[in-house]
């Protein structure tokens, strides 16, 4: 199983877009290699269970090592654990569902879905890489399209939003660089793998620690760095959105915890701080929704909340938090990515997204609003689907730290999901339920193209809501070793 | 008779006898500017490809000239980026009618350079300085009829003479303490004492006036914006990128027995450097004058990468010098040309550039993310390597300060992408018709930027050929 893969077709299919003629062709070539890639991550998938169920319990599969720069050391060392390969998956169906939602884009089109791509190629090739200089490269790769993603096609003051994305995201980036060549200079390699086993000196990893860590931070919207969430996703366009909190937040969210396993010493130093940013990013991003009256604004604030659980899960150092952080990436990437689709579906026949100028959308669009009610669902924690998986194993997790500023910690970020529930049932009942006006009374329902979008998605939500143990049974051992490694090296020292 | 002579020099010599032809033609018939500029493509070509072949080591005249491997790399990139401006300045030097004078002044620059990287000697040095800087005065003042361009001329050549002034200041301290010129002996003879280290100080400043590292970069952006866009790329590659290989020869072979002193010189120059080119280059509209600072900020990120003073800093300047070479050759490239034809040098011109011309706006947005460094162009590469490079003596503090500046420049160069891609303008520039071999000239760079960077054998081969401390 080549990995490499992973990062060709979409090269390819960017290659051919660019050859295309014609928006058909475009949107058909982006689908396919999309589609493509999807199957190949559920491949993927197979052969990882397949593997595993073989008893090959290596920390990483499909392991491949190439000299890339040989003076200075650096590999294009390529290989996945569970936690990996969750992610590729999450990518390749928002991908897919990005592709559909974008499927009537015609302003400058072959751009438009070259930049997509571009971006996805970007996220596969940092999930796939066990080496800090190739993670780094693919982080800045996704940077740039998303700037033009926004820059171009968005709505609202889209210059001033990209440029405040792009800037603070490339800030992100250069705090990450300042860790990544601390580690460098103390270990004289960028392999995660072998950083793992020889160890950083404690010195040089509380020092470097807050640098790339909050560097990940900014990708992931932890508190004081969130600012750009708001303004870039709601200026977004749909598929940009979905990109952007589905697959972009992730990246902060897996490079924090890959951070936090490479150096457990100061993991451990700085857990308060983290877990003290996070539960402010979930509560301050809970009430800070409340105020929104723009749809768009409402998910971006909320996925500050959100992904809040992600590190709060992280700075837990346990076992299930560690779980919970994952499940949490994976199931707010669908949920939010579902959410974006929704209000694109919603803004693209209705021209506003204020909660406060909707009403009564279910009786003209029955599909899709059921599909934003299921977001919302999701969102707010409803049993059943991802979002009560993922938030109850945070809570869990969190819980098992007797300490009482942690309790106290999870007891407020718990305490969060009340906030959730009024702002998600009020949005729903202002927009979906009650009288409809009669200009959106004639306005049509989702096509196929979205429904199909909707559904991919749901299904996902769904499988990680009814059947939690499929993820778990794929990530646990992954999360295991880590935290077991993260002990190890801390009973040494 | 010793043809070895005539092996070691035979970068100088093809430029000698290119430029004597020239004279010839120029003295001929009067031929068509399209014939003239094809023939001295082509001779350049021919000039890059030829100086690679039959390596020779070796030392000339009791070692004034020595040469080796990445010696005739280095001029083999400078012949490189003459090539690469010469075809970009077709549409501007076809209805020119010193067309001739612009290369004679140019190529003598070229040949004065490559006697300045190879010299061993500081009389060599000094000698091969002067021949290179004089006829870019004259170049600079190439467009007669703009007051502009005889400002910049100006400015450029008292400029250079007070650097020189104070360079030969310098060399003479030195010679004074030591008693020799020649970079071998002196060597063993540097130590430290009050004189000569303000002898280095005079030499670093002289250097950092050609290469306009800050507070010696007063004259940099007047001289870029009113020179003619060819001898703005050409100042702004070639002449710096030969100063900073003479320099870091300098640096490493005769200033060894200092070199704690230096480093510290140079990580405040960088710093300076740095910080000075990105605030200034926020507010410039005029497309020279920003890149301009642009590039100055870009030799702070060099002279971090110097500073580390390992096999790895000459490689990573070396390295980033060709990629430089490249990605701003493909702005100037494309500003060249449009400026050719339309006139318009401003930023605030290229708004809504994309809808007419995409192609060069792509060439442009592309060279533009590799000065920024962002990947997967060659210039992410390029500057992380200059910073891993310089990170090597444990000095984090001045890898924070450049990694904060990256993201001011990268705000920058994000504003003309912003105006390219995002802006509406009442009156677009409209369609362009690129000549062919400018058009061609571009491909090379973007080709050269994503592929630089990406293929590792590049940056391999130049590890292999460069020295260390």
């Amino acid at each position: 199983m080549n990995l490499t893969l992973l990062i060709l077709i979409p090269l390819l299919t960017a290659v051919l877009i660019l050859l295309a003629k014609g928006l058909q062709q475009i949107r058909v070539i982006g689908l396919a290699g999309a589609v493509a890639q999807l199957g190949l991550a559920g491949w993927l998938l197979k052969s990882f269970l397949a593997a595993r169920g073989a008893g090959n319990n290596a920390t990483y599969l499909f392991e491949s090592n190439q000299i890339w720069f040989k003076a200075l050391n650096i590999n294009y060392h390529i290989g996945i654990d569970g936690i990996a390969l969750a992610m590729i998956l999450l990518t390749s169906v928002i991908v897919v569902a990005g592709i559909l939602v974008s499927w009537s884009m015609e302003k400058l089109s072959k751009e438009y879905f070259f930049l997509l791509v571009l971006l996805s190629m970007g996220a596969y090739g940092f999930f796939i890489s066990l080496d800090l200089f190739t993670l780094f490269f693919f982080l800045e790769v996704a940077v740039i399209p998303k700037f033009l993603l926004i820059g171009i096609w968005g709505s609202g003051d889209k210059t001033k939003s990209a440029m405040k994305l792009a800037l603070m995201l490339m800030a992100g980036s250069a705090l990450v660089m300042v860790g990544l060549f601390g580690v460098y200079y103390n270990t004289h390699t960028f392999d995660i793998v072998q950083i793992t086993q020889q160890g950083i000196p404690a010195g040089v990893q509380k020092f470097f620690f807050p640098f790339a860590f909050l560097g990940f931070g900014v990708f992931a919207a932890l508190f004081p760095f969130h600012t750009w969430v708001p303004d870039g996703h709601a200026s977004a366009p749909t598929a940009a959105s979905m990109f952007l909190a589905g697959i972009s937040m992730k990246l902060g969210g897996y490079g924090c915890l890959r951070i936090a396993a490479l150096m457990p010493d100061a993991a451990h130093t700085y857990s308060w701080i983290i877990i003290l940013l996070a539960t402010i990013a979930i509560i301050y991003g809970a009430f800070a929704t409340m105020m929104q009256t723009d749809l768009k604004y409402i998910n971006a604030y909320s996925s500050i909340s959100h992904c809040g659980f992600v590190i709060l899960g992280i700075g837990m150092l346990n076992k299930t938090s560690m779980n919970g952080a994952v499940i949490q990436m994976v199931s707010h990437g669908l949920m939010t990515a579902l959410f974006f689709a929704a209000i694109g579906m919603i803004y693209s026949r209705t021209h506003t997204r204020m909660v406060a100028q909707l009403g009564g959308l279910l009786k003209a669009m029955p599909f899709i609003s059921t599909v934003f009610v299921i977001a919302g669902l999701c969102s707010l924690g409803l049993p059943g689907f991802s979002g009560f998986v993922a938030e109850m194993t945070v809570f869990m997790g969190s819980w098992q730290n007797p300490d009482g500023a942690y309790r106290l910690a999870t007891i407020l970020s718990g305490a969060s999901i009340v906030v959730t529930a009024v702002y998600i049932l009020r949005a729903t009942g202002r927009a979906i339920m009650g009288p409809i006006s009669a200009e959106y009374a004639l306005l049509s329902d989702a096509t196929w193209n979205e429904k199909l979008a909707a559904i991919l998605l749901i299904a996902g939500i769904l499988v990680i809501g009814l059947a939690p143990f499929l993820i778990n049974h794929l990530i646990m051992p992954s999360t295991d070793a880590i935290i077991l490694q993260m002990g190890k090296v801390n009973i040494l020292k | 008779m010793n043809y070895n002579i005539l092996i070691q020099l035979r970068q100088e010599l093809a430029l000698t006898v290119l430029i004597f032809l020239l004279l010839f033609i120029k003295l001929g018939k009067d031929r068509s500017n399209e014939s003239i500029l094809n023939f001295v493509n082509a001779a350049l070509l021919v000039n890059l490809v030829a100086g690679f072949c039959c390596q020779e080591t070796g030392a000339l005249f009791n070692g004034m000239f020595n040469t080796n491997t990445l010696i005739v790399f280095e001029k083999g990139l400078l012949n490189l980026a003459a090539l690469i401006i010469s075809m970009q300045s077709y549409a501007w030097l076809k209805h020119n009618k010193n067309v001739i004078e612009f290369y004679l002044l140019t190529l003598t620059s070229l040949l004065g350079m490559f006697f300045m990287i190879s010299s061993g000697n500081l009389l060599m040095f000094y000698l091969g300085l002067e021949m290179s800087t004089i006829p870019l005065a004259a170049a600079a003042n190439f467009d007669l009829t703009k007051r502009k361009s005889s400002e910049a001329a100006m400015k450029l050549i008292l400029s250079s003479a007070f650097s020189s002034a104070i360079l030969l200041l310098g060399i003479s301290f030195l010679y004074g303490t030591t008693g020799t010129l020649t970079f071998s002996i002196l060597t063993a003879h540097i130590n430290g004492n009050p004189l000569q280290l303000f002898a280095f100080i005079l030499l670093i400043a002289g250097f950092a006036f050609k290469i306009s590292a800050a507070p010696f970069h007063l004259w940099t952006a007047d001289v870029y914006e009113g020179s003619p866009v060819a001898v703005t790329s050409f100042l702004s590659v070639i002449s710096k990128a030969a100063v900073l290989f003479t320099l870091v020869n300098i640096l490493y072979k005769v200033f060894t027995p200092i070199a704690n002193t230096w480093y510290w010189v140079l990580i405040v120059l960088a710093a300076a450097t740095i910080l000075i080119g990105n605030l200034f280059a926020i507010r410039q509209d005029n497309f020279k004058r920003f890149l301009a600072f642009s590039s100055i900020a870009q030799v702070g990120f060099i002279l971090i990468g110097i500073s580390g003073s390992s096999q790895a800093g000459t490689a990573s300047l070396i390295y980033f010098v060709l990629i430089y070479i490249f990605s701003n050759l493909a702005a100037f490239g494309v500003v060249s040309v449009v400026s050719a034809l339309t006139g318009k040098e401003n930023i605030s011109d290229f708004k809504g550039f994309y809808k007419t011309n995409p192609m060069l706006s792509w060439v442009l947005t592309i060279a533009l993310f590799s000065l920024a460094g962002v990947p997967p162009t060659a210039g992410f590469f390029g500057k992380l390597f200059l910073m891993l490079a310089g990170a090597a003596k444990g000095n984090y503090g001045i890898i924070i300060f450049a990694a904060l500046n990256m993201v001011i420049s990268f705000y920058y160069y994000l504003r003309v992408v912003k105006a390219i891609f995002m802006d509406e303008h009442a009156t677009p520039i409209e369609k362009i018709a690129v000549p062919a071999v400018s058009k061609l000239a571009m491909y090379i760079c973007v080709l050269g930027v994503i592929l630089t960077g990406l293929a590792s054998v590049v940056y391999d081969y130049i590890q292999s050929i460069s020295f260390g401390l």
